[in-house]
């Protein structure tokens, strides 16, 4: 990134109608390319065949001619038996994989009961706070046949367990088990900001999960490192790409530092990043994304497996470019974003609902946005051929472009030291803040239009139905984690904690002792609650 | 001085947290309401210990100040933090930052914490931000804080209101040194090497040591002393590394603030000290009243225009429009 | 040169959620009106909002709550502040704030409602225009 990219007003050129062509990173784009854009272009290095390195033109020979990429809509509100009345609708629905929004309070390691969970209880995501939630959540539904997506991230192993737990008890071993934990600390330090721990003890946690897994959950994704969320927060599209792609190389390199082999883990290493509104920079974002992380694992990480080198996604589209005006139209725009990322090569997708930039989704939006991908799936043709978009001036040469700024961003982070001391010194914070103050001032000044917003606007505004929750989930949970309490085992309950407290001391494995605490109905709470003596805590610096 | 400046003051001194922070406001917001309120409030103050703190972004001023300000209350100090933050030249606003950065380390029981803009370079820092400091210490805190980024002159200004000067550099940081040169080096009374666990630490010392012994013959004149007693009176600058995150060598800080507070006394410098404070802070006020009378003056006089013309037509020159201000302001002709 | 009065705002961010986008978009956007501006960092208890409020002293306080728990959160905020005393300060709210909620709000003694696509303009002139001192 130039240096010009940091200020805040940058003098861009217009042409004769006022208009300046530059999509969403601030690269300014050429009126047409011609084949000398991509003279350098090298098919066999630069792109291959899809499946091969450098997987430009996607991870898998056939695409979705083999298989089509997973539907997997992101729910999770109420209670535990509400979220799986939501489950099964969307299974029933044609769904092929399930995803666990959590409420805050799990999300923090907070008790619904606890002062700071007032009002949160149910709100943004399902509330959980003991195993007894989980076996609720996933009641009549079989977890061998189906793959589950946890957003979860401090408490990432505490949920993986539960699962684990919840699957046994269904008969099921952890080997059969298919999902994902986002257990990405990195960029909640960077972008989300759900962070419990301080980032040394966050990523030994991580490790410690990646070291289980690959032993005993074999088909697990242990990672979901996720651009999501710092593009949510404001960042730039090559932002996302690099932020999200230097924290999947400090992973790489902190599970080689435990001592693990690249190619025994790298594999189950995945990403989730952001569809947002431009539609060629998204699919160039995808496309550069696979083969920087090609590159490095091979060149940088010395991965020898094809499958550590290859990169794999789930998208979502841009909830932050979701317009609570005339909100019909995030329909078109999750449209667009969707077929952004198919022909990016995405192996699932979440396509939001076009009301939630106004509440959580009732089911009338959700269906709609399940039904945008099955029309993208099935009608447009869009999968019917792979990576269709190849070969072309401007996809390619953008595709060059992005790589180019990303590895300027990585040669910056790797001088301040690498991905932890940059968050330390507010180096991610800055820019994104820097990125996302930008771009509102250009929607202000009109030089970025949003339709329905800065032009077009409706004369009058009609508010859609809305889904609300009910405060009475918030009494619910508090009494189901009474009862479970008084239900439980007390003694044995704490016995588990204080074991886990005198191993989060040492260097073990922490796995095992959070599955014995589980097991034992020890909430998400009391675990984080016994790490953090042990642990500490995280503050941040908040720079705006 | 109407009675709602009276009763704010008569609560300040109850130790009315609501009313500090009210007087605060008004002081900020106008020299007229400050004059009335500081006139009544003046009488109270006197018993506070002021420490100053610099520092260039990145030096770790917050976490140094919230380790510093634990140790204060694990003294049962009352304590209150002024963080002054610039003002942007082209919009007059302000980000005031500081504030989190610190208040997320310690519980806010005897801690008063009041973020400032500086208002551009017009005195406005100097005024509000001394004000502050007398109603904080009519308000009954032991110890207050003045914390600012260090970068320009009202703010080596501010410094000259505080007892002890406190400078933040860090390992491996080169220009700080050169900022330092810059202005600061003269009023700082001691050093602090902070995040002293980084590589580089004990060249950062040799560093200032080096640059302390080449101007040994500085004339540590600050307060106006004179110079003989500056030369038998004069304070070493203390060196200091710490490590803000686990505290280390803040007792040893604390003691090198104590033995400066015991050489401002016993020396009797502390008494040079405050004469030359209330000479260069009157002056302040003045200055700061004459331009505001000045300026309104220049900016709704009709005569104004006049001499402006005739110095146009280069029948006067602007010496002489000068003093012929000067004697419309009603002060004598030899200004 | 007269002291021109200043306007002191605080933007706070109450609750859990970690949506600091906005609030670091709006406290710029503020700045750049002329306005000072504090922003409270992540993760405030009413307790903390009530205390920063008590020190600064500000003109007009900026919630931002994302979460949907503003229910729960702004009605809490608003006892706190009159527990202590706090009566002259404008308060409004940004996030995602359904309609029927809002009058419920109003009773509690929040003023103004932003949500998504708000232009920070808006914010100014309604901070500018509603100031209780």
């Amino acid at each position: 990134m130039t240096e010009s990219k940091q200020k805040e007003n940058v003098e861009v050129k217009k042409d004769k109608k006022g208009r300046t062509f530059r999509n969403l990173s601030d690269i300014k784009i050429k009126q047409l390319y011609q084949p000398s854009e991509i003279s350098d272009l090298d098919y066999e290095r630069d792109l291959g065949q899809p499946g091969k390195f450098p997987f430009t033109r996607g991870p898998y020979s056939n695409m979705y001619r083999g298989r089509l990429w997973t539907m997997r809509q992101f729910a999770g509100f109420g209670t535990a038996e509400q979220t799986n009345e939501r489950f099964k609708f969307l299974i029933d629905h044609g769904q092929t994989g399930l995803s666990v929004a959590f409420h805050l309070p799990t999300i923090y390691g907070y008790e619904s009961t606890d002062e700071r969970s007032l009002g949160e209880v149910g709100k943004e995501g399902v509330a959980i706070d003991t195993l007894a939630d989980m076996e609720t959540l996933f009641d009549g539904i079989d977890l061998s046949k189906i793959s589950t997506s946890m957003t979860i991230n401090a408490p990432a192993s505490i949920l993986l367990a539960m699962y684990i737990v919840v699957a046994e008890k269904q008969g099921i071993s952890s080997d059969k088990l298919r999902g994902t934990i986002q257990n990405d600390i990195l960029k909640e330090y960077i972008a989300q900001k759900s962070w419990i721990f301080p980032p040394e003890p966050s990523m030994r946690l991580i490790v410690d999960t990646i070291e289980y897994c690959t032993e005993n959950v074999p088909q697990w994704y242990t990672i979901s490192i996720s651009g999501y969320h710092i593009r949510e927060a404001g960042s730039t599209a090559v932002q996302e790409l690099a932020f999200t792609l230097a924290d999947g190389f400090a992973y790489v390199k902190a599970a080689m530092e435990r001592g693990l082999d690249v190619d025994d883990f790298a594999h189950r290493l995945s990403f989730f990043f952001n569809a947002h509104n431009n539609f060629f920079e998204e699919i160039c974002k995808y496309r550069a994304a696979r083969r920087i992380w090609a590159r490095h694992m091979k060149n940088k990480y010395g991965a020898k497996k094809p499958e550590s080198m290859r990169l794999r996604f789930h998208t979502q589209t841009a909830g932050v470019s979701l317009t609570a005006q005339e909100p019909e139209n995030n329909i078109v725009r999750v449209t667009l974003q969707g077929l952004a990322a198919v022909l990016g090569g995405t192996q699932s997708l979440h396509t939001n609902s076009f009301d939630e930039a106004l509440c959580l989704p009732t089911e009338k939006a959700v269906r709609i946005a399940l039904r945008t991908q099955q029309i993208i799936a099935y009608e447009s043709g869009a999968a019917d051929t792979v990576d269709p978009l190849a070969g072309s001036y401007y996809v390619e040469w953008l595709t060059d472009k992005m790589e180019q700024e990303a590895e300027n961003y990585f040669s910056r982070i790797e001088e301040l030291g690498g991905v932890i001391p940059a968050i330390k010194a507010n180096f991610f914070q800055k820019e994104i803040a820097n990125a996302s103050y930008k771009y509102q001032k250009e929607v202000e000044n009109r030089e970025r239009i949003v339709v329905g917003v800065n032009k077009y606007k409706p004369e009058r505004e009609v508010e859609p139905d809305i889904l609300k929750i009910d405060d009475a989930v918030s009494e619910e949970q508090k009494r189901n984690l009474v009862d479970i309490k008084s239900k439980r085992d007390n003694k044995e309950a704490e016995k588990t904690l204080a074991e886990l407290k005198e191993a989060a001391k040492g260097t073990d494995n922490l796995m095992p002792y959070i599955l014995e605490a589980v097991r034992k109905y020890c909430s998400v709470g009391e675990i984080i609650g016994t790490l953090k003596e042990i642990f500490g805590t995280y503050t941040e610096d908040s720079i705006y | 001085m109407s009675e709602k400046y009276k009763r704010l003051i008569s609560k300040l001194l109850e130790g009315d947290i609501r009313s500090a922070a009210r007087l605060i406001t008004l002081v900020e917001n106008d020299i007229q309401i400050a004059e009335k309120i500081i006139s009544q409030v003046y009488k109270h103050t006197g018993n506070a210990y002021i420490l100053g703190i610099t520092g260039a972004p990145g030096s770790g001023k917050s976490t140094f100040i919230s380790t510093l300000v634990k140790k204060f209350i694990e003294q049962e100090k009352k304590i209150g933090i002024i963080c002054v933050d610039p003002t942007s030249p082209l919009t007059g606003g302000a980000l005031l930052g500081d504030r989190i950065r610190m208040k997320q380390h310690f519980s806010m029981g005897n801690v008063f914490i009041r973020s400032m803009a500086n208002r551009g370079q017009l005195g406005g820092l100097a005024r509000a931000t001394e004000d502050t400091i007398k109603i904080l210490d009519a308000f009954g805190c032991d110890i207050i804080i003045v914390e600012t980024v260090g970068v320009g002159q009202s703010e080596v200004d501010i410094f000259k209101s505080a007892h002890t000067v406190l400078v933040l550099l860090v390992p491996g940081m080169g220009d700080d040194i050169q900022v330092i040169k810059a202005g600061i080096m003269e009023i700082t009374d001691i050093f602090i090497v902070n995040k002293m666990d980084l590589p580089g630490a004990d060249r950062k010392v040799s560093e200032i040591v080096q640059m302390l012994e080449l101007n040994m013959n500085y004339k540590f004149d600050n307060n106006n002393l004179n110079e003989d007693f500056a030369k038998i009176n004069r304070w070493t600058p203390e060196i200091i590394k710490t490590n803000s995150k686990t505290g280390e060598n803040f007792e040893n800080l604390l003691e090198v603030i104590a033995k400066h507070k015991e050489f401002l006394l016993e020396t009797g410098v502390i008494s040079n000290y405050l004469k030359s404070r209330i000479k260069s802070e009157t002056l302040k006020i003045l200055k700061y009243k004459l331009s505001q009378k000045i300026e309104k003056l220049i900016d709704d006089s009709h005569a104004i225009e006049e001499l402006i013309e005739e110095v146009k037509e280069r029948s006067m020159d602007p010496y002489s429009m000068a003093n012929k201000i000067v004697q419309m302001l009603g002060i004598e002709e030899n200004f | 040169m007269s002291e021109k009065r200043r306007i002191k705002v605080l933007v706070a961010k109450p609750g859990l959620d970690g949506h600091d986008r906005g609030a670091k978009v709006v406290a710029r956007g503020l700045r750049d009106a002329g306005m000072e501006v504090i922003y409270t960092g992540l993760h405030q208890t009413p307790n903390d909002i009530a205390n920063t409020i008590i020190q600064e002293d500000p003109d007009a306080v900026l919630l931002s709550i994302l979460s949907g728990a503003h229910n729960a959160l702004c009605p809490k905020i608003m006892d706190t502040l009159k527990e202590k005393g706090i009566d002259d300060v404008l308060i409004a709210v940004g996030g995602i704030i359904p309609e029927e909620d809002k009058d419920f709000l109003r009773k509690h003694g929040l003023e103004g409602f932003y949500g998504p696509g708000t232009e920070i303009k808006e914010i100014v002139e309604f901070v500018k225009n509603n100031l209780k001192r």
